[in-house]
């Protein structure tokens, strides 16, 4: 196996026990990169020097004898809505072409104490506002199990990096399903933390009620491992759950009770791919042959997850978007002579913004206005919480509930473009979560005819992150498709 | 005059917080521009706030002072506008729940009380500030951010008040609770109490008032007081024409005091209020409220109706005392420990300390003269006399010496010992017999000669009452 086939605790395993050095994994990892990066298009930022820089760091570190962190020598990449100090982040919009934060994201910190390396930035839909990564306003990203489809989105930069083995983790952000979708069109495993299990501070806000930033990994105990080291409490996050982090990763493989897994109705139903559907009743009858008990499940006002989202997700966009004006950074209008502020700033944001995220700024602010607020965002509001007790109801009654991540494989690029509804609602059964701020992970549970990956989603109740990775290493153990890897792989 | 009028003022007083609202930089006035300035505070991408508890609790004490409801929570909002003082182009306010409602300010109007309804309280952060160049044609213009996100508090009233003294009377009364509770230092140089005031006038005995107009950018009570003379005038003008008023919002300039139009209600902001995601609401139970009502002191109305019946001093003198705080402690002090004499110590205190206070620019608690010394002081004017009393007094002050030291170094206690007065005075009849003798006849000037005599002796340090009963008694009862 070469090095950058690894998973990340094995290779931080080899790194730790001096059978590699972490500049041998990164110089091993670069190459690789430099070589698939053509055609898959995964970064818009690689930091080589750095990466270098920090793994002779790290083998010193080791040579001289002292203790390492949880990541020590492991290359991350991240998704580029993430702020890195001195490192541009540039969330794949013109309006930020050229920004470099002055600070580290929370969990940029957090992965750097735990001797982490960042190795570059992801490609991802513009300010995270889509589901195919084609929003970017620098390129497209393929998905590495069949290079015409999109690798889903937003966080697609992130999962088709890891999906290559470019990138031995990755951290995403989920808004509506920006980490799981992009993990099950990659055959990634990707987790969206319950909201305020994870610190926002530093995430370039999409939509700052529904954002949760999560790992994307080649198997369950990797994202154990990268949740353990992101969460926790952050005292520059008020919405930061000021609750103690469970080790994740001990026991992970135990599971001592009886299982009881909701199946929600409306999770199966009309537009369900029925190879998915089909690898999904697979799955669930592997657990039912480790003992778990399957319970039928009614989720109704799921139904207006979708609708519910776009207001509030955009009501948000709307005004946490505002700031990009060109008065302090990002990109300014060039303007002439006789123009005043009012036209740098339409011109600016005319210029900077994809057509998108001016979709979605006008949606939210339409949401918002007068006479609209009530209709729109208040309603939105209220079906939101209606949302929230449908879930707390099922937990009453189940552990978990396992439904596909996505009606559909991975999609051709360029298939949905010009059809924003279609594209919507490829994340009809991510959604859900986010509004109601559980958490969710997809896992590989399959493969389409065409050879395209297929996600399982297991979502379970607020802060029990720690289920539902024993519930995805279960399934892990036993079956194989988390170790199935794209043919280009192989391709040198 | 035929109209009527009602108006309605909101305050932003800036609280007095070491830190700002969100982030830690500091809120210290008037150093280099963009010097307290952080990615939060300058709104860069990625960044969060995080509420500054010490100004929760001050606006919560405001509210609870301004005799507000309290909620079971507070929570904020964004106020959505384009602005390049606003970092965000959203300012974080409060409009759905705010600290406080419903509360009220009883303020008095030649003698009558009135109460004044507060419509809302509430916490929201500051901008910056816009700098302009000199030269008019230089195309750009420069901001600094050292005030964006300073904790302000506003407090909004309904459009109760009708007369322009009713809202003199309002900011004054409002200004002396902030600074009475502690929250806020209302320096109107440092721009930390601002106005915005709104009016509408209608025919006397009419049912419906006609369009509200509003003033922003009001940077002290007399700019208020001033705007509103001038809008009664200009609105009545029009009224007596027969034109309408314009529903709109107007701009005071200071320099030619006149109000402008901004914008008309058409081109009003819609400021898409919603609430903060980034923010939690912040919990108040009732242990909260009574614990931040303790730490509220007897606030100037009542304050200043107690010194009257307690202290027998006058309204105006206790107006005087009670209008800081820190004055009224000082007089009250001075009267617990002379147990006695409030009303000469009124007189001091309002004569002397404040002459000497506005004399040097300082305020009381920078004053080196205690209360302890002061009355030490006007005990020592018994003997001392008014005139020699004033004369330490401005010795004191100067010098952080107490009475009796300075009395003692410049040997400027009076003769009052009976012993010394006895010798001396037997001295001074043996020496004038012949006005002793007039005075026995009747002639009541003669005393005066003999005093003056005695006090040439002592250098007119003899106590003047002390005298007079010696020499009486000794001429009248005559040499043994
Ligand atoms: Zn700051």
């Amino acid at each position: 196996m070469l090095l950058h086939e690894l998973t990340a605790s094995k290779v931080r395993e080899r790194i730790t026990k001096r059978e590699v050095t972490a500049q041998e994994v990164v110089e091993e990892l670069l190459e690789w990169i430099n070589l698939k990066e053509p055609l898959i298009k995964t970064y818009l930022c690689l930091d080589e020097d750095g990466a270098l820089s920090k793994a002779k760091e790290i083998d010193e570190k080791l040579s001289n004898g002292n203790k390492v962190g949880l990541l020590a020598g492991v290359p991350i990449a991240i998704k580029d809505n993430m702020c890195t100090a001195g490192v541009k982040t540039t969330c794949a919009s013109k309006i930020l072409e050229n920004f470099i934060p002055p600070y580290d994201a929370f969990v940029v910190k957090r992965i750097k104490d735990e001797d982490a390396i960042i190795i570059g930035k992801t490609n991802l839909d513009e300010f995270a506002m889509g589901s195919s990564t084609e929003n970017s306003a620098f390129q497209i990203t393929r998905n590495p199990w069949d290079i015409d489809c999109i690798p889903g989105g937003s966080s697609g930069g992130s999962a088709a990096a890891v999906s290559a083995d470019m990138a031995f983790m990755a951290l995403g952000s989920d808004t509506g399903g920006s980490v799981r979708q992009p993990a099950s069109f990659c055959g990634d495993v990707g987790l969206k933390p319950t909201y305020g299990r994870v610190s926002r501070y530093g995430l370039i806000a999409f939509a700052s009620s529904l954002d949760q930033i999560g790992p994307i990994t080649k198997d369950v105990l990797d994202t154990a491992l990268l949740l353990q080291v992101i969460s926790g409490h952050d005292n520059f996050d008020s919405t930061c759950a000021a609750l103690d982090v469970p080790n994740y990763i001990s026991d992970i493989d135990r599971l001592d009770d009886v299982l009881k897994i909701g199946v929600p109705r409306e999770f199966f139903g009309e537009g369900l791919n029925t190879e998915i559907k089909s690898a999904l009743m697979d799955a669930l009858k592997i657990y039912e042959a480790n003992g778990a008990k399957l319970v039928d499940l009614s989720l109704p006002h799921c139904e207006y997850a979708v609708a519910t989202y776009y207001i509030i997700a955009t009501a948000e966009a709307s005004s946490n978007l505002a700031r990009y004006d060109g008065v302090r950074y990002g990109h300014r209008s060039r303007l002439s002579s006789d123009s005043n502020i009012v036209d740098m700033y339409s011109q600016t944001r005319a210029e900077g913004f994809g057509n998108e995220v001016k979709r979605r700024i006008l949606l939210g602010n339409y949401a918002l206005s007068t006479g609209y607020y009530e209709a729109y965002y208040l309603k939105a509001s209220k079906v939101r919480n209606l949302i929230k007790n449908d879930f707390e109801d099922a937990f009453k009654k189940v552990d978990c509930i396992i439904c596909p991540t996505c009606p559909t494989p991975a999609f051709k690029i360029g298939e949905r473009v010009t059809e924003p509804l279609e594209m919507y609602l490829s994340d009809i059964y991510t959604i859900p979560a986010n509004l109601a701020g559980i958490p969710g992970i997809s896992i590989p549970c399959g493969f389409t005819s065409a050879g395209l990956p297929i996600g399982m989603q297991i979502l379970g109740k607020y802060f029990d992150e720690r289920k539902l990775l024993k519930m995805a290493k279960l399934f892990e153990n036993e079956t194989d498709f988390h170790l199935k890897r794209p043919k280009l792989n192989q391709q040198v | 005059m035929k109209y009527e009028v009602v108006m309605g003022l909101e305050t932003h007083a800036e609280l007095n917080t070491v830190s700002k609202l969100f982030c830690g930089c500091s809120t210290k006035f008037g150093s280099e521009p963009n010097t307290q300035a952080c990615p939060i505070c300058l709104g860069l991408p990625g960044v969060l706030p995080v509420m500054n508890e010490r100004a929760f609790e001050h606006s919560l004490k405001a509210a609870i002072a301004l005799n507000c409801e309290i909620g079971r929570f507070a929570s904020f909002d964004r106020k959505n506008y384009y602005y390049p003082d606003l970092p965000k182009n959203y300012q974080i306010s409060q409009s759905y729940f705010n600290i406080g409602n419903n509360g009220y300010v009883d303020i008095v109007v030649k003698g009558k009380k009135k109460r004044i309804d507060i419509h809302n309280v509430h916490l929201e952060e500051e901008a910056g500030k816009l700098i302009h160049p000199e030269k008019s044609d230089d195309d750009y213009s420069l901001v600094d951010f050292n005030r964006a996100g300073v904790p302000l508090l506003e407090i909004v009233t309904e459009p109760d008040m009708r007369s322009i003294e009713e809202v003199e009377s309002y900011m004054q009364i409002l200004r002396n609770i902030l600074l009475y509770i502690g929250v806020s230092d209302c320096k109107m140089q440092e721009g930390s109490l601002r106005f915005e005031a709104s009016i509408s006038l209608c025919e006397k005995g009419a049912k419906v008032y006609g369009n509200r107009v509003e003033i922003k950018n009001l940077n002290s009570m007399k700019a208020v007081l001033k705007v509103l003379a001038y809008e009664i005038s200009r609105q009545g003008d029009l009224l007596d024409k027969g034109k309408e008023v314009l529903m709109e919002t107007r701009l005071w300039d200071e320099v030619n005091a006149v109000s402008r139009r901004m914008r008309t209600k058409e081109e009003a902001h819609d400021y898409r209020y919603f609430p903060e995601p980034d923010l939690v609401p912040v919990w108040i139970d009732q242990k909260w409220i009574d614990e931040t009502k303790k730490t509220i002191p007897e606030l100037p109305v009542n304050k200043r109706q107690r010194f009257v019946k307690e202290y027998l001093i006058s309204d105006y003198d206790a107006g005087v005392l009670t209008e800081d705080i820190f004055l009224a402690d000082y007089f009250e002090a001075c009267v617990k420990l002379a147990r006695n004499s409030s009303k000469e110590l009124s007189n001091w205190i309002i004569n002397d300390v404040l002459r000497e206070l506005n004399e040097r620019k300082i305020n009381i608690q920078e004053f080196t003269v205690t209360p302890k010394m002061l009355v030490e002081l006007i005990k020592e004017k018994s003997t001392v006399g008014n005139a020699i009393a004033k004369e330490v007094f401005i010795e004191m002050v100067n010098t952080g010496k107490n009475a009796q030291s300075i009395i003692n170094e410049k040997n400027l206690a009076q003769l009052s010992d009976v012993d010394e007065l006895n010798t001396i005075t037997a001295n001074v009849i043996e020496k004038n017999p012949k006005a002793v003798e007039d005075y026995k006849r009747g002639k009541k000037n003669a005393l005066a000669f003999l005093i003056g005599q005695t006090m040439k002796m002592t250098k007119g340090k003899a106590n003047p009452k002390i005298l007079t009963e010696i020499l009486k008694e000794k001429i009248t009862t005559g040499p043994k």
